[in-house]
């Protein structure tokens, strides 16, 4: 799977934290996500900040070349999860993960970080473009990794796949920051794409965007679906609706119920789903 | 900006437009079941009401799912609400036909009661509104709709005719009791498959200028 345009990523995995699985089941209520292949299979994930048990024995299935949402009320554990799945809550300090987190059936905490982050990318709720020229911005992933082909080519590939080429084309080397915040969000996705990522999480990525920008990002998520696999966090239920295949529902950390989304959002199967999705509570 | 769930408003287009298209000859072989004393037909039409039948499920499933998962507004909302009624309308005009078809089998035991003027009048009629009510949803053309709500009072009057005479042929011979009274049932059913055509045309009225045309009489504006 790896692509040998990288020949800096090193194969050698960290070594893994310890995964002891809780004795006691909580099983959510799952109907099964429809998938012909998983792309990520979490298990029995327990997740800690501090002594705060903030996500309680979740399991989840990512479906390749998918769209699985995960919404849920402020604070029910939807960034968390999406964080563990690059190990991005490393960054932060005294949290401790039990549970297993697999990609293409490999644990990623056998994976080295930076590999894996490289095949698992992530966009942030607010644009975060480097201080850069747009070029450079997709560039610079390339680079640090060793890319060996063409650089020009590589950027446009990912600025198209971005949606963005034909409205940046002609001003490459501006600065990132002349952009409005739906096309900086554009090129976050795009410098995420450069390095060919298996998997895109998404945290909230619209949530800064006006309506029309938050469509055109939608849209892009479609026409990215047949070539990366997606996640995203939202606290916006409808777009959950109108853009995944699978949805997670969670609340106060733990997985309610993941279901196809059609099902989902027709005929929910816990009453907390159906209560959070009807607009009853959260 | 073209929407990813267009290409999913036009697949439930060309399913319902599909539908209309069995049940338009459901209508057909069926009141030529009758015209044509043919029982044969009459069974094609029985043994394919269960397909008629599975593609309301379909549709009204896929309206769900776009209806939960798109939110659609304007014209996209009466788009989809306007197929949920006219599915239903052509789930009714195929039980007609379907009724229709099970009289042909019982008048076929018979002998003929009289020629047959005003029926195969009255079925071109309902069969032409039927037609012309699902070419105006595939044009969206407002004038077409109205023709076709304009027609219906000529098919009321069919079927009143048809009564008329068929009851004095009743009350002149009782021989023909049994088979005149499936007649008009037959016109009945005809009436009916007429009415719901109306129905489909003030649907696509709704559906493409927004306007409820339905029961003129009702005050949209009270004091």
């Amino acid at each position: 799977m790896m692509s040998t345009a990288f020949p800096l990523m090193a194969n050698s995995g960290a070594a893994a934290a310890s995964s002891t699985s809780k004795t006691n089941e909580h099983t959510p209520a799952m109907t099964t996500s429809g998938a012909n292949t998983l792309r990520m299979k979490v298990t029995k994930l327990n997740f800690y900040y501090g002594k705060n048990h903030a996500l309680h024995n979740v399991s989840m299935d990512v479906a390749t070349n998918k769209v699985t949402a995960m919404i849920g009320p402020s604070g029910c554990g939807k960034s968390t999860l999406l964080r563990t799945l690059n190990r991005m809550h490393e960054t932060l300090r005294h949290t401790r993960l039990e549970g297993e987190i697999a990609l293409d059936g490999v644990d990623i905490l056998t994976l080295d970080v930076t590999k894996l982050r490289r095949m698992v990318g992530m966009v942030f709720q607010k644009p975060n473009p480097f201080p850069k020229s747009i070029y450079d911005n997709v560039a610079y992933g390339l680079r640090i990794n060793g890319y060996k082909g063409r650089l020009d080519d590589a950027v446009e590939k990912s600025l198209r796949r971005a949606a963005l080429w034909d409205e940046v084309k002609d001003k490459l080397q501006k600065s990132a920051y002349a952009l409005s915040g739906g096309q900086q969000q554009r090129l976050c996705i795009a410098r995420a794409l450069a390095v060919d990522p298996e998997v895109l999480l998404l945290d909230e990525p619209c949530s800064a965007l006006d309506p029309v920008n938050t469509a055109k990002i939608e849209e892009l998520l479609f026409e990215l679906k047949p070539s990366c696999t997606l996640v995203i966090v939202t606290h916006n239920m409808q777009q959950a609706a109108r853009v995944s295949d699978s949805t997670a529902f969670m609340l106060n950390g733990d997985l309610i119920e993941f279901s196809p989304t059609g099902h989902m959002f027709t005929t929910p199967s816990d009453p907390r789903t159906e209560a959070y999705i009807t607009g009853r509570f959260g | 900006m073209e929407r990813h769930f267009e290409r999913s408003l036009e697949e439930l287009k060309e399913r319902l437009l599909w539908m209309g298209s069995l049940a338009e000859r459901a209508v057909h072989q069926a009141v030529h079941s009758v015209l044509d004393a043919d029982d044969k037909l009459a069974q094609v039409v029985l043994n394919e009401e269960n397909a008629i039948n599975e593609l309301q499920i379909e549709i009204d499933d896929r309206v769900v799912q776009l209806l939960a998962l798109q939110q659609l507004m304007a014209a996209d909302l009466r788009f989809v609400l306007a197929i949920a009624r006219i599915n239903n309308d052509l789930e009714r005009i195929a039980d007609q036909a379907v009724n229709i078809a099970h009289s042909a089998t019982r008048i076929v035991r018979h002998p003929r009661v009289k020629p047959y003027v005003d029926l195969p009048r009255m079925g071109e009629l309902a069969e032409k509104m039927m037609r012309d009510s699902l070419d105006s949803l595939v044009r969206r053309d407002i004038e077409l709709a109205r023709s076709v709500l304009a027609r219906d009072d000529q098919v009321d009057q069919l079927r009143d005719q048809i009564f008329r005479e068929l009851l004095s042929y009743m009350m002149g011979d009782s021989s023909v009791v049994f088979p005149a009274f499936e007649l008009i049932l037959v016109a009945k059913n005809l009436e009916r498959i007429a009415d719901h055509a109306t129905n489909v045309a003030e649907d696509v009225i709704y559906m493409v200028a927004g306007s409820d045309v339905r029961h003129p009489a009702v005050d949209r504006n009270p004091a």
